[in-house]
Parts: structure tokens; sequence; C-alpha cells
């Protein structure tokens, strides 16, 4: 008998309809995962099902939990199933936790919500799920507030609220998506632990087929709010049977050709950079202690050359990439471009910024609203001592747009009419602008969908084969660092601890630190790879 | 915590010695020699010069800059050019009508504001918060004197519940003060209350779109539970800020209400001491001033760190 069972579920905001008879069964026990691209419907089946879609939209259909459909209970009576019966993780542990409240008070407050139960008692109780999520009492006690812990932490205890009562139904929308690969290795990891224990079942959401492959026992493939393609796991990757499943699996696997790199001339030389940061003073006159966030960093990208930099959050690859554009002096050490400093004195040096351009990770933020694609695309002019103008700007203009396969007529446009992906593009435009040496890639993919990403890979790879272009491409995706670059350096808490050819660092990794990395990264099976000849 | 503490202090401490310094600079270069200005157009000069050694004026200014502080520090205040009584009296007489009032005005303001505010928030589009928000934009427009007159016609000339001006002084009783208190302690509170029910609003309603709201929704919490339990404490950062400059401004700007009610508080002994040119009132009330600003910014930031343990760590 299945635990959770929707059948023809329909939404619908504003007449607009969101989901399409979504038919899906969860058994106790069992990790069902629901996959697609945004946009797909994916986290409205997550909402629909706990009972928390948007005020006004119009649900039909049938979501029955142990037998009882969810959609005949009133507001009240999903409060109580709600926490108790089902519980919830949510992508982003930056944000999920009430900033003002302790650790113990919030996940004592599932208790405490649905058992007449002492504070005391609801205290004990959260600290008993706190221990089962991985965080022991000695190192952090129930009084710890969310901001003294990292994400990874923070998504334990958001865990921890969600099976504290031990719900039969646990859904989880994207739990790892915000983390680094070791972290989210480890909140899966927990996942799986947590439903085999409990008997629970879990519903999880993800746009990432990798990371359910390795753990779902069956995939439901999302698309249009309608599902597409469902079965078991390993059924379902050896048929894909629906050309959109195909379409996906092809994306996240997604490898781009490179021409071969020209002869090494160095073109970024990095000598010995360091980079500190005072941190506040732990006792009262006591010195500020310093963090090196940037220790003793070399080395050189040559002309024509793709390097790759990859790390975890807070390694300091952040810090390095602002001071290689310029943006912030460092300690020691020098950065030099084709010979000339980044840094003159205390100043930046313009005329090697202009060599230097940088697409942005978050493509929804990176550019003012209230211009029109053309003045954000000609922005990088101002960093000419005689920008065109007129006639001559506008086919600049134009001709940047079209070189990333946008039109033209664009120009005119405003960024809000353009997607995540357009609006990549548009990003890319703008460092093309100048005819840059050099572009620095900060995460530049990762907001992306899978197909987007994949459109944008070839994008820079044929962008490659038309002109000279050398970059660092910045990332903590393991797998489109790896086809998009020609050498990776990955780096560990400041320093760089492993340099090399691309594929022999990902084939062969000598430190430590890089096999974890790549044994964490969560991984496609081979078969259809094989059968694909790719 | 006492590293913040201690930060705040500091801060509290540097902030009333600039502030005294620039005050005490400026009433320097003002022009026009005070003891001239007492003794009028006829004096003698020597008697001017008289007058001057008894004030202190013929001092080094550094040395009557120590002398002000550490005068001021002690409860002296100086004497009144004009009205030749200490100046501590005067404003002791005068803080004791406007304390009262800026306190009584403020705590009428939060009364009205929270539950008007939040109501606002949890009923946002529906016709509860369109009238919420439709009053405050007729409190906000709506001059505070205008209220005030309003308030007497109703209160005192029609009903006579009150007296429409006036202060029979602490001595009559508390009761008779604060009842005096109480119609223009309304009239300086309504436009506060209206523009504190805004900002409670906004701020709730950006709190209700915040994750941690659903994820407290996720675990079996009402609408309402959520609002009251997480949304509320982290919604009060941005409305403390707005208490703290209202307490400022109803200290000393209540002026035109205490006119419209024949109050003796510190607006109107600022503008008297400003319109006699009686230079040491208006030096010894802006310090005072600007000393209550500075101390209330200073409350204001221990509120903060008591809702807002990211301030605690002193991060």
């Amino acid at each position: 008998m299945s635990l959770l069972r929707i059948s023809n579920l329909s939404l619908s905001i504003a007449q607009i309809p969101i989901l399409h008879e979504v038919s899906l069964e969860i058994a106790p026990g069992e990790i069902v995962a629901i996959t697609g691209e945004s946009g797909s419907g994916k986290s409205m089946t997550a909402l629909a099902t706990i009972g928390l879609q948007p005020e006004g939209a119009k649900v039909e259909g049938r979501i029955e939990l142990d037998g009882t459909d969810l959609l005949t209970l009133t507001e009240p009576q999903m409060c109580s199933v709600r926490g108790a019966r089902i519980g919830m993780v949510f992508q982003e542990p930056m944000t999920a936790l009430n900033p003002v409240q302790t650790i113990g008070a919030q996940v004592a407050e599932t208790i405490l919500q649905h058992e007449a139960v002492s504070r005391t008692e609801a205290l004990d109780r959260a600290r008993a799920v706190l221990n089962r999520v991985g965080l022991p009492a000695a190192r952090f006690p129930l009084s710890r507030y969310p901001h003294q812990l990292s994400g990874g932490q923070r998504q334990r205890v958001v865990i921890a609220m969600a099976i504290a009562l031990r719900p039969h139904l646990l859904i989880a929308d994207e739990p790892t998506t915000a983390l680094d690969v070791t972290t989210q290795a480890r909140i899966l990891d927990l996942l799986k632990d947590l439903t085999r224990d409990f008997g629970m079942g879990l519903m999880m959401i993800t746009h990432d087929l990798a990371v359910v492959a390795g753990m779902a026992d069956r995939i439901a493939v999302m698309q249009n709010g309608r599902i597409v393609e469902a079965g078991p796991t390993a059924q379902l990757f050896s048929a894909m049977r629906h050309p959109y499943t195909r379409a996906l699996f092809e994306a996240s696997t997604h490898e781009v050709d490179l021409p071969p790199a020209p002869p090494p001339e160095p073109l970024l030389v990095v000598r010995n950079v360091v980079r500190t940061y005072r941190q506040p003073r732990t006792r009262l006159f006591g010195a500020r202690p310093e963090v090196h966030a940037v220790d003793d960093v070399s080395f050189t990208l040559h002309h024509g050359e793709r390097l790759g930099l990859v790390g975890e959050s807070g390694c300091g690859k952040s810090t390095l990439t602002r001071a290689i554009l310029g943006l912030e002096p460092v300690q020691s050490g020098t950065i030099t471009v084709d010979g000339a400093p980044v840094w003159t004195g205390l100043r930046p040096n313009f005329e090697v910024r202009r060599k230097m351009q940088v697409v942005f990770q978050d493509p929804y933020s990176s550019f003012n609203p209230r211009h029109r694609v053309e003045r954000l695309v000609a922005e990088p002019f101002n960093l000419l001592p005689d920008p065109p103008r007129g006639a001559a700007r506008e086919a600049r203009v134009a001709e940047a747009l079209v070189a990333v396969g946008l039109k033209a007529s664009d120009a005119s446009r405003y960024i809000h009419e353009f997607s995540g992906g357009q609006r990549q593009r548009i990003a890319i435009a703008r460092a093309l602008i100048n005819d840059p040496t050099m572009i620095v890639f900060d995460e530049a993919v990762s907001a992306l969908d899978v197909s987007v990403r994949a459109q944008c890979l070839d994008l820079i790879a044929d962008l490659c084969r038309r002109r000279p272009l050398s970059y660092l491409f910045i990332s903590h995706d393991l797998s489109v660092v790896r086809s998009i670059t020609d050498r990776v350096m990955v780096m560990q808490a400041g320093a760089i601890v492993e340099q090399g050819p691309t594929q022999q660092v990902f084939s062969n990794p000598q430190h430590p630190y890089t096999q974890a990395l790549l044994a964490a990264a969560p991984k496609l099976p081979d078969m259809k790879k094989a059968s694909h000849g790719t | 915590m006492i590293r913040y503490m201690i930060g705040r202090v500091t801060s509290l401490c540097l902030s009333l010695v600039v502030a005294s310094m620039v005050i005490f600079t400026v009433v320097e270069i003002v022009p026009g020699d005070p003891a001239a200005y007492m003794l009028g157009v006829n004096a003698r000069p020597d008697t001017i010069a008289a007058l001057r050694t008894e004030l202190g004026l013929d001092l080094p200014t550094a040395q009557r800059y120590v002398a002000w502080v550490t005068g001021m520090l002690q409860g002296d205040f100086g004497t009144s050019y004009t009205y030749r009584t200490p100046v501590s009296q005067m404003v002791a007489d005068r803080i004791a009508v406007s304390l009262p009032l800026a306190l009584l005005a403020l705590a009428i303001t939060v009364v009205i504001a929270f539950p008007a505010g939040i109501y606002a928030a949890s009923h946002r589009g529906r016709t509860g918060d369109l009238g919420v928000m439709g009053a405050t934009q007729l409190g906000i427009a709506v001059p505070n004197f205008w209220f005030a007159m309003i308030l007497v016609l109703i209160f005192a000339i029609k009903l006579r519940w009150v007296s429409a001006g006036g202060f029979p002084g602490w001595d009559a009783g508390l009761f008779k003060g604060l009842k005096a208190l109480i119609l223009p302690a309304f009239a300086l509170a309504l436009p506060q209350a209206a523009i504190l029910t805004r900002v409670m609003r906004s701020s709730l309603l950006d709190m209700l779109n915040e994750d941690f709201i659903r994820t407290a929704r996720a675990k079996g919490l009402s609408r309402r539970q959520a609002l009251w339990r997480h949304a509320v404490r982290n919604a009060l950062i941005p409305v403390l800020t707005i208490i703290g400059l209202q307490f400022s401004f109803l200290l000393a700007g209540g002026i035109v209400i205490e006119q419209v009610f024949f109050l003796p508080g510190m607006g109107r002994l600022i503008f008297q001491a400003i319109s006699s040119r009686d230079l040491i009132v208006v030096e010894s009330v802006v310090m005072l001033l600007i000393a209550s600003v500075i101390i209330v910014n200073f409350a204001v930031d221990l509120a903060y760190a008591a809702v807002d343990p990211r301030l605690r760590t002193g991060a």
C-alpha cells in the first residue's frame, strides 16, 4: 500500500495552469525523485502536497496520505498534518531559519506545536534529534543561533525540524543545491539514512539528475507541469523513452569541443599573492586575528588558454578573482597582465583593467534593470580613452549581441524581457565588446538550468574557435570545469593544492582534497553515455 | 555582548564630546558680546567689563569650555543672561513638562501603531488593510496642530472632560498633570502613529515573505502563529530605528503643540531664548537635546541587540 498517492493533481493560478494531471506514488521507505528544469512544476507539486501552494491557487485532483485525501482537509486540520505527518526541507539553508531564535527553540517548536509536552521535554527531544542529524551537543548546544552555523549545519537543523516527529513523508525541495559538493554528499547520505531508519517516504525535488541517480528508487521527470516519464531509476536511465528525459540527460553530461590551445605565452601571471583580512578582536584589547583568504598563490594563464579554478565556498576563489580584476589590492605578491601590474601604487591600473572582463554568476542581479541592453552591453566602453560613438557604437553593440546568438534589435529592450540564459548571453556580450585579452567567468553558468547551461558552454567553446579567447573559469561544479578548460587548479583554504592539465587532474588526482572533491561529486550512470558514443 | 556594549558606550561618549565642542565653538563665533546685550545699549564700558569678569567671559576659550562642561556635569548650566536665574532651574521646569509629554506621546504612538500595523499586514489587500492605510494617509497629511484644535473642540469645549490648555504643575497632583498633557500628547502622537503604522506594516510584510516563515508553516504553524512567533520580532528592527527618531522629535519639536495648549515646555523655552539672544540658555538647551538624542540612540542600539542575536556577537 502506498504512503502517498497523488492522482490527477492539477493546479492553476489566476487561470494559468501550472500543473496538469500529475500522478505519483510513494511507498514507505521509498525515495522518489521529481526532476526537471526550473518552471517545470516540481516545486509546486511539493508545495501542493504539504498544502502551502500560493494563495489563490486552484487545486484539483487527490493527494492521499495514508488514505486521507489532504485536499479535503480544512486549514486547521492541514496544520496538524504539516510538521507531524509531513516534514519539509527547503533549498536555501541560509534563510530557512529564523535568525533571532536559537536552533534548540526552533527544533523544539515542531514538537510543542503538535504534542502536549513541557518545554523542557521538547528541548530534550530536540537535543536528541539534533544529535541524530549530526550536530552533537558538545559543539552545537541548543543555545546556538543560525548565524553561528555554516550552510551545511543549518541544513541539518532544518532537517532536524522536519523529522523531529518522525513524519511518514519527508519532502526535500532542492535540499543540497545551495551547498558545496562535499557537504552535499554528506547531507544526501543523512537523508538516505533517515529514510531507511524511520521508514519514511522521501519526495526529493532536484534539477540535478546526477544527485538523484545515486539515491532515488524511482524518478519522475517533469516538463511544463506534466510528468513526462516516470519509473524505477535504473530502468528510466536505460530506457529514456521520452525525448525530454534524453535531452536532460545529455545536457547534464554535456561536453564541448574546445579548439587546441596555442603554444604557451604568459598572459596573466600571479606570483606569491597573499590577501589577508583582519577579523574582529576575540578579546577586548587583544590583537585582531588575521585570516589568510589567499595564501601565497602563484599561477600563470597563457594567451589562448582556458584555465579552471575549482574550490568550495570560503576557499578564497572570490577573493582571488577580485584581486586579479584589480578590484582590491593585495598585501604581497604581484599580479601582472602582459607584464603590466593590475594595481599600481594605491590605485588600479586602468590600462590593464581594459584588457579584462568578467561574467558573474547571477544573471538576475548583475544588470541595472533601468538601462536598455544597448547601454548595458556598451558599459565597458567607459574604460576606453576614446569610446566609439553614434553609429560606430551601435555597430559594435550589434556585433557583440550577434556574436552571442542574440539579435541586433535586442539592443533596445530591457533586461527583464530576457530569460536567465539570454541574460547570461548578454553578460558575455558585455564582456566581449572591448575585445578583452582575458575574461573571468565567475560561476557564470552555476545559476542556469542544465539545458541552458549546455547552450552557454557551447557558446563559449564556439567563441574560442572564432577568436583568440583566454579565460579563467571559476566554478564549484567539477563536471562543467572538466569540459570547458585546458588546465585546472584546485583551491583549498586559500592555497592552490593541485594544478595540471584538466583531464589528468580529473582522471588521476594527486592531492587528497582533489580526490575527496571528485569522490563527493554526484555522478550519472555511465551506461547511457557509452551507448551514445560521446 | 560585552564588546558590543563597550563599543556603544564609547561611541556615546565620543558623540557627546564632539557635540559639546561644536556647540561651544558655534556660540563662540556668533557675533555680539552677551554682557553688552544684558546691560543694554546705554551701559558704561566698565560695567560691561565687570559683568564679563563676573560671567567668566574674559577667561581663555579652552578654560571656559572646560568650566562649561564640568559645570554641566555637576548640573550647573550657568545663569541666564536675561532672566538672571540659573539655567538648570529653568530647564528643569520645562523638562518636567516636555519629557512626560514626549513619553506619553511615544507610548500612544506605539500603542496605536503596533496593533494597527500588525492588523494591516495580516489582512493585506483586504478591506481592513485598506482602511488602516487610508487612515494613516490622513494622519500623515493633516498637520498636528489641526488635530490639536479638533481635540480641544471635542474633549475640552464640547465634552468638558479636560481643560483646553495650560499646565497646573505636578504639585497639583499626578492625575491633574497627566490630564493636562493627554490632549497634547494625542495631538503629537497621531501623525507619528500613522508613520509608525506604515513602517510596522511594510516591515512585517517583508518578513512574511521570508523563507523562515515558510519553514514555520511547514512545521504546522498557522498563518497567525507564524506571524506572531517569527515575523513580529524580526520586523521590530526597522521599527525601533523610527521610534528612536520619533522620540527625539517629540522631545524638542513640540513647539506648535505647546503654543496651542499653552504648555511651558522646552520648545517655547528655546523660542524665547533665541528671540532674546540668551545664548547661554540656547547653548545649554541645545546641548541637552543633543545629549538626549544620543542617549535615545544608545537605547535603540541596546534594543537592537536585545532583538537580534547577530549583533550581540559583535560580528
